[in-house]
């Protein structure tokens, strides 16, 4: 399917000065004189073991450079899930216990915004302010703890509205149940039912929520590495796309999947730690 | 409806996001009348210059009129938007509705086609379509559609299995009621309600991908006024212009939160009921 990128990749790699000859010597090279219907049955028995192929730009091996820029993007996302989990699972059960007043409906647009605020124009915003006008962090770039701050927070916030009415909507739920009622019953203290009784039972969906969102999350790190110059995976794909390197587009894209197929199989496991009635068939 | 309009108003935020969509259909609708300059034509030796009383919004490095172009926007934001969601949710709630209708063979192959496609995060199966297929407004419009499709088959299948085991779904296809007409009758009056409030709140998430990828330079490409396009490149601008990237942002946000505001209260407003 890249394959229908239009360009030609040996063209690009070659130059604008290259003769015909050393266009036709990187094709061989890069296995693209090879029929096209012969190259994605290559790539595939290649994949198993692990084998993206060579960068056709940089000539360094696809998985090396991969390797490279995933524990970047891997960071930046378990910093701000970190954070948002943090600020909005409290949030969003203050917000509930206080149903209907004027703080739950605070809460509640604050949360809508957090979901309808474009990332990559909030990223911009916050350069704009934290950075050029008041000088306080940096504008992008990798490295210290300071060059977390920016995108941490762009990425966090939106995941954190989020988090915030799932969780609302889920302890109000519960709350509602049978079972709160009897422990009421029992003579037992709120702060203990809420603690035991509500919570519990609440944070199963936002457990699931959180799996599922930081794999969108992933797919936003496109976004916020453009935005930050953050060396992740993100970026290299764009990059990549930019290039016509169609290697590095694959393998990138193939990791990525991977990825994703992984988080979604942590969110089911821990999804039976946290409901013990699930089991794994 | 008239019920779901009633308590819809009821809400001042709701009001007020109703009225926010309302003035940018009108933009959209009235776009040449309204914008005061061509959003296209450049006069470069008025660029990046902050805005004033004859560029409310200041000019852009080509020294074009922004309010003209958030103006002219408008348009094409909400183009892709109901396009691209109307596109979206009809596949998935088509292809969703006869896999769970009809179960095994259809089942299994939609839903194996359907994996598929949830192999990579939403935004980043648009990014890859549009990468492949090259950029321009309708390749735009499918892979924000097909980054759609995924959730609608998934929602309407499940939807359509709880329905279609409904006592009087029963007793109609006893009756030798034609499956066209029980899906058609029983399935999707019974479903919808769901799924109006689902495609409310796509619309705002189709608009912040579709100016997502232009923000990235593989969206709508310039000269054309889409809002994320011109983010994009303002961005280059913005540590001495910062007004190239205000607005057209803000407008995006507006949009989104009003679809959202929306979407989010006819949720509540069913889920009440």
């Amino acid at each position: 399917m890249i394959r229908l990128i239009p360009g030609d990749p040996a063209r690009v790699l070659a130059g604008l000065m290259a003769s015909e000859e050393d266009v036709e010597l990187i094709r061989e090279q890069l296995g693209l004189n090879k029929p096209l219907y012969v190259q994605p049955f290559t790539y595939m028995a290649n994949l198993f073991t692990f084998n993206l192929g060579v960068s056709a730009r940089t000539d360094s091996p696809v998985l090396y450079e991969v390797m490279a820029r995933l524990p970047n993007t891997l960071a930046l996302a378990l910093s701000s899930t970190a954070l948002a989990v943090a600020l909005g699972v409290p949030l969003g059960v203050f917000a509930a216990s206080r149903k209907s007043s004027k703080i739950d409906t605070l809460v509640s647009t604050f949360s809508i915004v957090g979901i309808s605020l474009p990332t990559y124009w909030l990223g911009l915003i916050m350069i704009t302010v934290f950075a050029v006008e008041l000088h306080l962090l940096p504008a992008g770039g990798y490295g210290t703890p300071a060059h977390f701050v920016l995108p941490t927070i762009t990425i966090a916030l939106f995941l954190m509205a989020f988090i915030v009415k799932i969780t609302k909507a889920s302890v109000i739920d519960s709350m509602e149940k049978e079972y709160v009622v009897t422990a009421r019953s029992k003579g037992l203290t709120e702060r203990v039912i809420l603690y035991k009784h509500i919570l519990r039972n609440a944070l199963i969906p936002v457990v699931t929520i959180i799996g599922l969102q930081f794999g969108s999350l992933l797919g936003g790190a496109v976004i916020t590495e453009t935005i930050y110059a953050w060396p992740g995976l993100g970026r290299l794909i764009i990059d990549a796309i930019n290039n016509r390197d169609y290697p590095m587009v694959q393998g990138s894209i193939f990791i990525f999947a991977l990825l994703y197929a992984l988080v979604n199989l942590v969110t089911d496991l821990i999804y039976t730690i946290v409901d013990p009635r699930v089991r794994l068939g | 409806m008239n019920t779901l309009a009633r308590e819809l108003v009821k809400s001042k935020m709701v009001l007020a996001s109703i009225i926010i969509l309302l003035s940018f259909i009108f933009m959209a609708l009235f776009a040449d009348f309204l914008a005061p300059y061509s959003p296209i034509e450049s006069d470069l030796s008025i660029s990046n210059k902050p805005p004033s009383w004859e560029h409310p919004f200041g000019t852009d490095e080509l020294g074009r009129d922004i309010l003209s172009r958030v103006i002219h926007g408008a348009k094409l934001t909400l183009t892709i938007s109901f396009a691209a969601t109307a596109i979206g949710a009809l596949v998935g709630i088509i292809v969703g509705i006869l896999s769970g209708f009809y179960g095994r063979a259809v089942d299994t192959i939609t839903q194996r086609f359907t994996d598929v496609l949830l192999a990579l995060p939403g935004f980043l199966l648009a990014v890859m379509f549009v990468a492949i297929m090259g950029n321009n407004l309708a390749t735009v419009i499918a892979s924000v559609a097909l980054s759609l499709v995924p959730s609608y088959i998934r929602m309407s299948r499940g939807l359509t299995l709880q329905v279609k085991e409904l006592e009087y779904v029963l007793a109609a296809k006893q009756l030798g009621v034609s499956n066209i007409k029980i899906m058609t009758r029983h399935i999707i009056p019974n479903i919808s309600p769901t799924l109006i409030a689902q495609i409310t709140l796509n619309l705002g998430t189709a608009i912040l991908f579709a100016s997502g990828l232009g923000f990235l330079g593989i969206g709508v490409p310039p000269p054309q006024p889409e809002w994320g396009t011109m983010l994009g490149t303002g961005r280059t601008y913005m540590f001495y212009a910062p007004h190239l990237i205000i607005f057209p942002g803000l407008a995006v946000f507006l949009v989104v939160f009003s679809f959202n505001k929306i979407g989010d209260r006819i949720g509540e407003v069913i889920a009440s009921k």
